[in-house]
């Protein structure tokens, strides 16, 4: 079983959701990510999404786009984000991580080199925002072939034959988009993704992340309730935006939104 | 004839390139659209509608002008333009957004969304919203919104919201960047006219079969003028509606050559330029594959030229097919070469080009003289150059 497999399935079996941080790889420098994917799994995280930045990310928000640029400044690339990713699993060997980001720079590495690097560097799972089920056959096959699973992302309006086909194709978990908008977006509303959920769950077994609307402790405990784990992003980002001039602030305050949603997930469950 | 030329194939494939490549939430209103575009492809009721728009809205057909004083001052093959810059609007814009937005009213959508580069786009979108009185909002990167701020007004004149780009290089790119995190969030009531034939399939399709009646006239008056067909197309190449919609008619037509015009922008070699095609490689950007102009890593490079419409680090799918095909070919002009090709037409032929157009009368200034006086050149004048008056008279230092 993969490393995402294994942690849903004991995750359900200690009755459980998981929390699942994103951060952008480099921002705000190369050497800020690593210790904050340390410091984030030991504030509760229990799969972590990290951003390969990208010139032009199409579905994010401007929090996450500035994130981009911030690494970009940097002169970060996918390369650079999976020698992270190697340099986590020296002392992680057991947190799943998961790259998320756009196809292009993949494309521009090759599949098959990447898919190779990816394995080299122990990722977990790989979700593309613009590479929906129809054009990734390859992608998804070259990833599956080395143990990696392709993730794929469902919206509110992806119909039931759609949920189907991400059952068939994706593995892992499956990322619901809990809103129709961008990462970060204010619209959510947790009465539609609870309808949603059930008609996804009635077709699909894979764990499903919930993500683009989880801003605190109490959405972050309401939406997990709802499926097997909430991604938090935007607003976690936006604690590295505020505290530019004082990084070491930013990741107190990043470890202690994760505290406070670790522990409202937990006791939700309990209650 | 088994060997027609019959692209893209039915998931919006020319080869390696095009396809669908967004993010989920848009994968159900791009099926709604393809679905909506194939249905009113064949109903006569819809192209009779589209026609008369054509004819009286837009002013078509636009003429095949033998420009006499032009071709024999280069002294070579004959030089007709097509005018597609007497459109009403000013360019080939209209030909596409008249469509598209025939389709967004049968479709029941409310409100307009389009990118924009020169403005050109945004025009022809604001025009044909304003005429069925739908909310519209056009994008347009800030850079494009200082050079181009005679088409910023006409936009706001005629109703729309124009929302300057702030993010990356504040050019067309991001202008599409934040056109499609407009209709994922206003998925439901949105319709998006795509202003180029590049993006997520149906687009480059539908974009193109809009401008395909600048192909299918200039073919029909050829052959009335001349009598045989042209043996050279020009038109410039930035997204590369107006070059696929006089190349498509003509691509079984073996013997007519197909010259696309990319902008070099202060030449190839400096890498301030905006010539994929010329100069960059396969990629995935803005819903197709297709050659970009990116560095090792996929990170999409930033583009100069001097005409907005052409700066962009993409070209539309079925070029990249053609290309990779050899049925055309793809060359590019530098920004003063460019500026050489807008004087010559203003001085030769009392037609003021806009300076994408200006591209391809560049090329033509070198094709021409390499070619016999029997042989007919057309180059397509995508657009006047009103717009352009500004960024000219700053150029020649004279305040207006």
């Amino acid at each position: 079983m993969s490393r995402l497999a294994d942690k849903f399935a004991q995750l359900a079996d200690q009755g459980r959701k998981a929390l699942i941080p994103f951060i952008t790889a480099g921002d705000p420098n190369p050497d800020f990510t690593v210790p904050m994917l340390h410091a984030m799994v030991k504030a509760g995280a229990d799969i972590i999404e990290l951003g390969v930045p990208f010139s032009d990310p199409m579905a994010d928000g401007p929090v996450i786009q500035r994130a981009s640029e911030r690494a970009l400044a940097h002169k970060m690339s996918l390369r650079k984000t999976l020698a992270m990713a190697m340099a986590f699993r020296r002392t992680d060997t057991t947190t799943p991580l998961v790259l998320m980001g756009y196809l292009n720079p993949i494309e521009a590495m090759g599949y098959a080199d990447f898919a190779n690097a990816a394995q080299r560097a122990e990722i977990d799972g790989v979700l593309s925002v613009d590479l929906p089920p129809e054009e990734s056959e390859d992608c998804a096959r070259l990833l599956k072939e080395r143990g990696i699973d392709p993730i794929f992302l469902l919206a509110p309006n992806s119909g039931a034959e759609r949920i189907r086909k991400m059952d068939a194709i994706g593995s892992g978990y499956l990322y619901y988009v809990s809103l129709k908008g961008v990462t970060g977006a204010g619209h959510l509303d947790t009465a539609d993704v609870a309808a949603k959920l059930k008609t996804i769950k009635a077709n699909t077994r894979l764990p499903i992340g919930i993500g683009f609307g989880v801003k605190d402790a109490g959405t972050a405990k309401t939406l997990s309730a709802l499926g097997d784990g909430v991604v938090i992003g935007s607003a976690l980002i936006s604690k590295i935006e505020a505290n530019l001039d004082d990084l070491p602030r930013a990741k107190t305050e990043i470890i202690e939104l994760l505290t406070a949603m670790r522990s409202a997930m937990d006791n939700g469950e309990r209650l | 004839m088994t060997n027609h030329y019959n692209m893209p194939d039915g998931r919006g494939h020319f080869g390696p390139y095009g396809g669908t490549f967004v993010a989920e939430t848009l994968i159900p209103p791009i099926q709604e659209l393809n679905a909506a575009y194939q249905q009113y492809l064949s109903d006569p009721g819809f192209i009779a509608e589209l026609d008369a728009d054509l004819q009286h809205y837009v002013g078509r057909p636009s003429p095949l002008y033998y420009a006499e004083r032009w071709s024999r001052e280069l002294g070579g093959a004959q030089i007709y333009l097509k005018r597609e810059d007497l459109n009403h609007t000013g360019s080939h814009k209209i030909n596409n957004t008249v469509g598209q937005a025939l389709l967004a009213k049968r479709m029941g959508k409310t409100r307009i969304i389009a990118e924009t580069g020169a403005g050109q786009h945004g025009v022809a979108t604001a025009t044909v919203a304003a005429r069925l009185g739908l909310e519209c909002v056009v994008y347009m990167g800030a850079v494009d919104v200082a050079r181009q701020s005679l088409n910023v007004y006409r936009m706001k004149l005629l109703g729309a919201t124009v929302v300057a780009v702030e993010s990356g290089s504040q050019t067309l790119k991001d202008a599409l960047n934040e056109a499609l995190r407009d209709w994922v969030t206003h998925v439901d009531n949105t319709f998006y006219i795509i202003g180029t034939v590049a993006g997520p399939h149906p687009y480059p399709a539908m974009v193109r079969d809009f401008q395909a009646i600048i192909g299918r006239e200039a073919k029909q008056q050829c052959l009335a003028a001349t009598g045989k067909l042209p043996a050279a197309l020009v038109a410039c190449v930035g997204g590369g509606s107006n070059a696929m919609g006089l190349f498509h008619p003509f691509i079984d037509d073996a013997a007519v050559a197909m010259y696309g015009v990319e902008a070099a922008g202060d030449g190839i070699a400096t890498g301030r330029h905006s010539a994929p095609l010329s100069a960059g490689r396969p990629g995935v950007l803005h819903g197709n594959r297709t050659y970009l102009m990116a560095d090792d890593d996929g990170e999409i490079i930033a583009t100069h030229s001097i005409s907005a419409g052409l700066d962009y680090p993409g070209v539309g799918p079925e070029h990249a097919w053609l290309k990779d095909t050899g049925r055309a070919h793809y060359v590019s002009i530098t920004d003063n070469e460019a500026l050489a090709g807008f004087y010559a037409l203003t001085r030769m032929e009392g037609i003021i080009p806009a300076l994408e157009s200006s591209h391809a009368m560049a090329y033509t200034m070198k094709l021409a003289p390499t070619m016999r006086p029997d042989q007919t050149i057309i180059v397509n004048l995508s657009g006047r150059g009103d717009k352009d008056m500004q960024t000219m008279a700053k150029r020649e230092g004279i305040a207006l």
